[in-house]
């Protein structure tokens, strides 16, 4: 087995073309569709976190309950959604990269409105008020209170990142593993252990964490050089 | 939500006006097929010389051919490669297809431990090696998905009026025939396979083919063959018809059909050509 391992990382770090591609895709799937759920989820978390009304209760229980949602769940909602005949299917996108990161989203979205929204809750609430007596406009006091609470944004969307870049449920059904375009690490390593290919597979899974432990290394530094 | 919602619609927009930029001249233009022939590799290998002829990337996509006939009938693909004659033929019938045309043929096979405790190597025919299997009740994997292997299984159990049930007949569900043969190979049960793909992971195997003796045996209820399937166009006017076309024109014709013959996996041709005796449209002319 270990003698196989080794033979199998040899022919990945021969750079197969199949594992480039497939590591791009991941990557830069994974990494738009935490940029596009960022986008739409940090000022509505902002803001929930900020406001208080009837019924918060029970959005916060909606959300925890959607960062149960199962991948393929979502796939199948993402399905209806992009088919042909569907409401977004004019656009074309079911088996494209696009696909994927539009499930990855779905996925990503009550993860970082959950974690913005509880760690604005969890902030000094005398933040703002300081903000704005020192005579700031109320954008600016809202992006320093971003900026007082950036090591709990960093690790949301880390948390966010990992959820969307090692499922497989909504990248197979919306991707469709299409080899060298939309096939993803976690699908090539299905279709590599359906094929008997174990070490391959294997192999694949510890290039995926090493690049992560990469990333996770890379913001531990920033938010500790930050720090001093 | 609301806001989400047209976010979302916008975002899709400039992804799908990126997508189509990067599609234009210089990019080949692609097509979708939906096949379950891609467990054997020989996708992989034949498609890349079509494409380096004729400038068309063929985009394929995995699913049994009960999966691959509702993913054409919703539009999602430009075209069908599968290996139910029945389905295929009700498919057109039905007016979703135009016609199939024929790609290649193999046999379909019973695998299991080389031991072979339902001693179905000295079967007659196929419905006596299935009859022995349930008469010693031994483990027996079914798919359980409607793909052409799980309905042509659930033929032969027709053919001797069983319904097989009991701890011995286990409807797995694997997503692939792949991972089918995987879990009968951990299992040391029997399962039906077509002998293509079986040949082309057989390194990593250990149970073997124990039914036909020998292939091709020329059993009717063993034979197995893939058609490619057109679709009507009336109802998906934005279909790539005419790269359809060229594919099927170049998969039926002599140069793709000489590199199905001489495709070769762990020494052992996958599969054979020999279209004379198919009934549909292969006489009919392409692009017509």
């Amino acid at each position: 087995m270990a003698h196989e391992l080794f033979d199998a990382f040899t022919q990945l770090f021969s750079m197969d073309p199949d594992v480039v591609n497939a590591l791009r895709t991941s990557f830069s799937v994974s990494l738009s569709a935490i940029l596009i759920a960022g986008i739409i989820a940090f000022p509505l978390g902002l803001l929930f976190g900020l406001a208080e009304f009837r019924g918060r209760r029970f959005i916060d229980i909606i959300l925890n309950t959607l960062l149960f949602l199962p991948t393929v769940v979502v796939g199948l909602l993402g399905y209806m959604l992009l088919t042909r005949d569907g409401p977004l299917g004019q656009y074309h996108l079911l088996f494209t990269p696009a696909a994927i990161v539009f499930g990855q989203v779905i996925l990503a979205l009550p993860i970082i409105l959950t974690m913005v929204s509880n760690s604005i809750r969890a902030s000094d609430p005398r933040i703002i008020p300081t903000a704005l007596s020192l005579g700031v406009g109320k954008l600016r006091a809202y992006i320093v209170l971003l900026g007082e609470i950036r090591g709990l944004i960093l690790l949301t969307l880390l948390a966010a990142f990992a959820r969307v870049i090692s499922e497989i449920g909504a990248s197979t059904m919306l991707g469709g593993n299409i080899l060298g375009k939309t096939r993803t690490i976690t699908t090539s390593i299905s279709v590599l252990a359906s094929q008997g290919e174990t070490s391959k597979a294997l192999a694949l899974g510890v290039v995926l964490l090493f690049l992560v432990f990469a990333i996770n290394i890379a913001v531990y530094a920033a938010t500790h050089r930050s720090k001093t | 939500m609301l806001i989400t919602a047209v976010f979302l619609q916008t975002t899709l927009c400039s992804l799908a006006s990126a997508q189509s930029s990067t599609g234009g001249a210089s990019s080949p233009v692609s097509i979708k097929l939906v096949t379950c022939i891609n467990d054997s590799g020989l996708l992989d290998r034949i498609l890349p010389e079509f494409t380096s002829e004729t400038g068309i990337q063929v985009d394929v996509i995995s699913a049994g051919t009960g999966r691959a006939l509702e993913l054409a009938k919703a539009g999602d693909v430009d075209v069908v490669l599968v290996h139910d004659p029945d389905l295929e033929r009700q498919f057109i019938a039905d007016g979703y297809g135009l016609a199939r045309y024929y790609v290649a043929q193999n046999e379909y096979a019973i695998v299991g431990p080389v031991d072979d405790p339902a001693h179905i190597a000295s079967a007659s025919n196929v419905m006596d090696a299935f009859r022995a299997i349930m008469d010693s009740e031994s483990t027996f994997i079914s798919r359980g998905d409607n793909s052409a292997i799980n309905i042509r299984e659930l033929e032969i159990w027709g053919e001797l009026d069983a319904t097989p049930s009991g701890s011995w007949y286990i409807q797995s569900g694997s997503p692939t025939l792949g991972a089918m043969l995987t879990m009968t190979n951990e299992m040391e049960a029997y399962t039906l396979t077509d002998t293509g793909t079986f040949r082309s992971m057989e390194d990593n195997l250990d149970i073997v083919i124990l039914y036909p003796e020998s292939s091709p045996s020329g059993e009717s209820m063993l034979l197995n063959i893939y058609s490619i399937v057109s679709l009507n166009p009336d109802l998906h006017p934005d279909l790539r018809q005419d790269e359809v076309d060229a594919l099927i024109e170049w998969i039926t014709g002599p140069e793709g059909q000489n590199r199905i013959s001489d495709f070769q996996m762990n020494g052992h041709v996958l599969y054979t050509v020999n279209p004379d005796g198919y009934a549909d449209a292969s006489t009919q002319a392409i692009g017509n």
